[in-house]
This record gives structure tokens, C-alpha cells and sequence, in this order.
């Protein structure tokens, strides 16, 4: 019992739960506990959940990455292109794409270790350039701002049943979801790897007098989120048959929050994959619940921000009740 | 998580709030003395009404004028009949946003569903889900080539090849022989079908004209291109898409000292476009009445709801209606009240 208090994604555990209830006590009759309502606050998550829980993994290393959010319009944009202007195989424009990507992310981490800047200034930078460069090119291609008709392309339907598929009324992106946060929570806690990434972001100087390679391990990092968020971009990209410019807007910082609500500090050398897909969870639960409470959209950032200010409340009242009954 | 009267204010406090916002169009009952058990309700026709629940979720964003406009024919229309309705739309122009808000809703159920449509490639699963879930779909505004497809019922809104040619057939009435049509977006389908319109109409009625493109992103850029095709001379009437062009041809005009002299027609009404109108430096504007786009769906569906009738299929058009030096002291009255 007590092993489980210490643990970080205790307190985002108690925070779902939280939220949970108090949906299902205001929205349940509505459609919240139904399997539809469960169904479209879980896909929600399920995307949200695995940038989080990349962007987890790098703050945990001291960094952050705000580039994600372009990175999913630059991604879906890329892929749509190469299919409905080239008429390539939707495989090789998803496989392009994610070569662009991993680029962008080296890009973000050379550019990070090697100049020594705050990462929150340069990937502000490539949020910006890439999100420039994905309106300009769109445009000067194809003088429009969304490029639909992806289900034309080649090899479309195996494409769809590995990213866009439901089993049993869910999405598969969920089951993507699972995989990656229990893969990287392994990486975290069972391999050398992840004591790198804990060293890397608590106290990297000692790290790297102990021959921890530091800046390997941010660049890797880097190049993480930015896969994670072409991941994402393939996903919505199948899903929705196309893509436009403005996908992904404002991901960056509901990636960070999830992480954050689930117990991973802004500072670094602190955090937990797990907490972090409890943290998405409860975004999507919260995005979705207001809808099924049948209030007004106008109040939903309102809402959004109470109710995510309080799961931050929760999670650290909770801690400190951990930290008293270690005494 | 017992014993932590912390956070159960916490938690009590947010559950008040999200009550209080709730927008349930309920009367407020007065509150039964304690200790006495409520009588039972009257028998009032208004009372299954309440039940009926409609769901609206559309693209527009909040900044936007028009959209508000929208949402005032929807709140009022669901005052007027007394039903329950929600409207919902995305944050930005975001379409997974916007198909995930279509989701939730029906899952909720509701007895009907308004959406507008302007990326159908982006919003068709949402849509035909919400069709084999057995709600009665209408959409508004946009979506009006895409609609049949997706087994919705009907659509509420302008067609715009329609509009165009409504707005020709009135300048080439007033004896308009050498048009433009100013296109302030290249590239967006609609505003093409606009001028396609416009200029078949123009043609019909034994005149010329073309298309000019602008960009509408520099407003410097968009008055002098006008204003170079006006020093070529002999065009009379000037055919504008939307607020953006207006603005441009009007500043060319004035800088031409042709206000007046040559016939401007707009699309869609901003102040500047009323005052013009009232002032006479505007022949028309071509006006959506969106306000039905949102008060005419919710009539629809509760009908449709509680008798099983509804209007046989296709598209009802809200506009081309037209705002001209007659009306518009009226039209700028009631855009103050954002009805227009």
C-alpha cells in the first residue's frame, strides 16, 4: 500500500476516478456511461494520451517540445499531399512522413544540446516554422487549405484497418494507446535507458560525469514526440479521409497538461508514462463530459480549466497526505 | 476519498457550477415550502415538448459575427416552441473537433440534429453514424452538394450558384452591360460557384463580364487592382463575394469618384455594407437571412418529432433575400439585435 502512494500517477488515478464520478452523476442519463459516450472520450484520449506520453518521456529529461502541435498538420498534410497529388500508396506517403518527422525532431534536438537554448524558445521556433511552411506549401500546391480524398488512394483499406478501425465499437487508436504507454513505462522503469532519461533530466551534470550520454538521449527524445505526433496525424489523416493546415492546433499544451496531471514535473528527473494516460484520460472525459452535461460550447474552456485546475489540486492534496504518512 | 471535507467542497463547489451553467430553458419552480410534497404537475400541452431535445453543432467560430446570428435563431426558436436545445461548435475551425462534438451528441441521443457541413470529406462518418443511430439529420449553411449523400434530410441554407445568379439578374435589370465579380478567395469552391452565377445572369441579360481575383489577406493590394480595372473604363457594375471585397471596391470607388456611378452588389451584410446601402453608395447586398438557418431547422425537427411531418426532401433556400436603400434602415435595426 504504501509503495502505491509513492508512486507519481497515484494522485492523476484518484483524479479520474474523481472525474469520472462526477460525470457520471451529472451526464450519466445522458449518454456518458453509455458505450458510445465511453467510445468517443476514449479516442479522444487515446490520441491525446500517446503524444503525452513521448512528451512525458522528454520532460521527465528536462525538455519540451511545443513543436508537436504543427508537426500533426505538418505530418497529415504531407501524407494527403503525396496521395491525392502524386497518387502514391497511402504506405509510402505514411512512411515519408514519418522520415520528415524523425528529421524535424533530430533537428529540434541538435539544435537544443548543441546551442544550450531553452527548448521551450527553439521548438516555439519550429512550432511556428513548420506551421508556416504547412499553410504556404498547401496553398502554393494546391491554392486550398484542406486536401480531402484519401480514401481513393492506393492500399487505403489496409491503411484503415490499422489506424482507423473500431473493435467492438472502439477505435484501434486505443489499442495503439495501451501499447505505446506500456512500452514506454518499460522503457522508463525496467531499462537502462530510462534510468538515462531520469538522470538526464534530475541532475544531468552528475549524469554525465557517470558517463550517462546525455545528449544522445535528449536528441532520441526529440525525435519521439515529433514520430508520436506523425503518429497522431496518420490516425486522423486515414480517419478522416484528409487533412487541413490548422490540425493539431493547441495538441502542444494539452500534451504538456496531460503530463503534468499526471504527476510529471515542469523542472524534470520526475514523472510517470502511466500518469500521463491518466491525465489524457481525463481530457477527453472532460471534452466529451460537458458535451453529454448539455452545456453550452461557449462555457466549455471555462469547465475545461476548472476542472483541470482541480484534478491538479486533487493530485497534489492527495501527494501531500503521501508525504504525511511517510512520516 | 472519505473524510476529506477539502475536497468535498471541492468537489461540490465544481458540481454547482456546472450546474448553474447548464442552459436548460426551464422556468425556475417555485421552491415547496419544507416538509410539504410537491403537486402534481398540471396537465399543460407544452409539457412532452420539453422532452423533445435537439442537438446543433456547427463550424462557427465564436469571433465570427454571423454565426452568432445563427445561434440567435436557434435560441429563439427553441424558446418560441419550448423544446430543449444544445449548441455546440468547435473552439477553431477544426473538423475533428467538430465530428467528435457530433459523436458525443449522438450518443446523447437527441431526438434530432442540425449540422452544418463545410468539410463533408472530414464529417461524413460522424454524419451517416448519426443517420444509422435513426436521428432525423438536417444541415444548414454549408454542405448543400454533400447532404443527399449522407442520408440527411434536408438542407436549410443559400445555394450559391442561385445567389449569384439572383444578384446578376438585379444588376442586369438596372441595366449593368460590362461587369466584374471580385473574388476575394481564390481557390474556395462557393465563392467560384458565386461569381459563375453572377456572371451567367449578366450574360443572360445581353452584358459582359469577368472575374477578378484579389487577396483578400492585403487590403492595399485588393483597391488598386480594382481600381486599375475600373482606369480601363466602361465597367458599370461590380459585383463583390463577401465584407473583404466590399471594402475594397468601395475604397477604389471612392478613390475613382464613381460611388454612385458605378453599381455595386455585395454578399453578406456587415455595417459598413448597411450604412452604404442607406447612404446609396451601394445598390444591394445579397443577405443568407441566417437567422433562418438556425430558427427554421429546430421548427422542423420538433414537428417532425411530435407529428411525423416534415417538409418532402431538397433544399430550402434562405436566400437570396435582398437588402436594399428601402429596407435597410429595418435590416440595420435589426442587425443590432443580431437577427441580421
Amino acid at each position: 500500500m504504501r509503495r502505491i502512494l509513492h508512486r507519481p500517477e497515484f494522485g492523476a488515478a484518484c483524479g479520474v476516478i474523481a472525474v469520472w464520478a462526477f460525470f457520471a452523476l451529472y451526464a450519466g442519463g445522458s449518454g456518458f456511461m453509455s458505450q458510445a459516450g465511453s467510445a468517443t472520450y476514449l479516442e479522444i484520449a487515446s490520441e491525446l494520451g500517446i503524444l503525452a506520453a513521448a512528451v512525458s518521456l522528454l520532460m521527465i529529461a528536462g525538455e519540451f517540445d511545443l513543436s508537436v502541435g504543427s508537426m500533426i498538420a505538418a505530418s497529415g498534410m504531407t501524407i494527403s499531399l503525396l496521395c491525392d497529388r502524386l497518387g502514391w500508396s497511402i504506405w509510402a506517403a505514411i512512411a515519408v512522413a514519418m522520415v520528415l518527422a524523425l528529421a524535424v525532431g533530430f533537428a529540434n534536438g541538435i539544435i537544443v544540446v548543441r546551442t544550450g537554448l531553452p527548448s521551450f524558445i527553439v521548438t516555439l521556433g519550429s512550432l511556428f516554422m513548420l506551421s508556416g511552411f504547412t499553410i504556404g506549401m498547401t496553398r502554393l500546391i494546391t491554392g486550398r487549405t484542406q486536401v480531402g480524398g484519401l480514401h481513393e488512394t492506393l492500399h487505403y483499406e489496409s491503411a484503415r484497418a490499422i489506424f482507423a478501425s473500431r473493435i467492438g465499437g472502439y477505435s484501434v487508436s486505443v489499442l495503439w494507446w495501451v501499447a505505446i504507454t506500456a512500452l514506454a513505462t518499460w522503457v522508463l522503469l525496467r531499462t537502462r535507458f530510462g534510468n538515462w532519461i531520469f538522470g538526464a533530466g534530475g541532475a544531468p551534470d552528475a549524469a554525465r560525469n557517470l558517463g550517462v550520454p546525455v545528449r544522445r538521449v535528449k536528441i532520441t527524445l526529440f525525435m519521439t514526440t515529433a514520430f508520436c505526433a506523425c503518429l497522431i496525424a496518420t490516425f486522423q489523416a486515414v480517419k478522416f479521409t484528409g487533412a487541413d493546415v490548422l490540425r493539431g492546433t493547441g495538441k502542444e499544451l494539452e500534451a504538456i497538461l496531460a503530463a503534468v496531471l499526471g504527476g510529471t514535473l515542469l523542472t524534470g528527473g520526475h514523472g510517470s508514462v502511466i500518469g500521463a494516460a491518466f491525465g489524457a484520460l481525463i481530457f477527453g472525459m472532460v471534452q466529451q463530459g460537458i458535451v453529454f452535461a448539455g452545456v453550452d460550447s461557449d462555457w466549455y474552456k471555462v469547465f475545461l480549466g476548472v476542472m483541470l485546475l482541480s484534478a491538479v489540486l486533487v493530485n497534489t492534496y492527495v501527494r501531500g497526505r503521501m508525504v504525511e504518512a511517510r512520516r | 476519498m472519505r473524510n476529506h471535507p477539502r475536497l468535498r467542497a471541492l468537489l461540490g463547489s465544481m458540481a454547482i457550477l456546472l450546474a448553474a451553467a447548464c442552459s436548460k430553458p426551464e422556468a425556475p419552480k417555485p421552491a415547496a415550502p419544507a416538509g410539504t410534497t410537491e403537486a402534481p404537475a398540471s396537465a399543460a400541452p407544452a409539457a412532452p415538448k420539453k422532452d423533445v431535445k435537439i442537438a446543433v453543432v456547427t463550424h462557427g467560430q465564436a469571433s465570427d459575427t454571423f454565426w452568432s446570428v445563427v445561434k440567435n435563431g436557434v435560441d429563439n426558436a427553441a424558446r418560441d416552441l419550448g423544446v430543449t436545445v444544445t449548441y455546440n461548435a468547435p473552439q477553431t475551425f477544426d473538423m475533428v473537433a467538430m465530428s467528435r462534438l457530433i459523436d458525443a451528441e449522438v450518443a446523447k441521443k437527441p431526438d434530432g440534429l442540425v449540422v452544418s457541413i463545410p468539410d463533408s470529406n472530414a464529417l461524413s462518418q460522424s454524419i451517416k453514424a448519426a443517420v444509422a443511430a435513426g436521428i432525423p439529420v438536417i444541415s444548414i449553411n454549408s454542405g448543400s452538394d454533400a447532404y443527399k449523400q449522407l442520408g440527411v434530410l434536408l438542407h436549410v441554407g443559400q445555394t450559391e450558384y442561385e445567389a449569384g445568379f439572383g444578384g446578376g439578374e438585379k444588376m442586369g435589370g438596372s441595366g449593368v452591360k460590362n461587369a466584374l465579380c471580385i473574388n476575394h478567395e481564390v481557390g474556395n469552391a462557393s465563392l467560384d460557384l458565386r461569381c459563375k452565377g453572377f456572371l451567367d445572369a449578366i450574360t443572360k441579360a445581353g452584358g459582359t463580364g469577368k472575374v477578378l481575383a484579389v487577396n483578400a489577406a492585403d487590403p492595399t493590394d485588393s483597391q488598386q487592382k480594382v481600381t486599375a480595372s475600373l482606369a480601363g473604363g466602361g465597367i458599370d457594375g461590380i459585383m463583390t463575394l463577401g465584407p473583404l471585397g466590399s471594402n475594397a471596391a468601395l475604397a477604389a470607388l471612392k478613390q475613382a469618384d464613381s460611388l454612385g456611378k458605378v453599381k455595386l452588389g455585395t454578399f453578406d451584410l456587415t455595417p459598413d455594407v448597411l450604412s452604404g446601402i442607406r447612404d446609396g453608395q451601394l445598390e444591394f447586398a445579397i443577405d443568407q437571412q441566417q437567422y433562418l438557418q438556425g430558427y427554421l431547422p429546430i421548427v422542423l425537427l420538433s414537428q417532425y418529432k411530435q407529428f411525423g411531418v416534415l417538409p418532402a426532401g431538397g433544399i430550402l433556400p434562405t436566400g437570396p433575400g435582398f437588402v436594399t436603400k428601402e429596407n435597410a434602415a429595418r435590416v440595420i435595426e435589426l442587425s443590432k439585435q443580431g437577427i441580421r
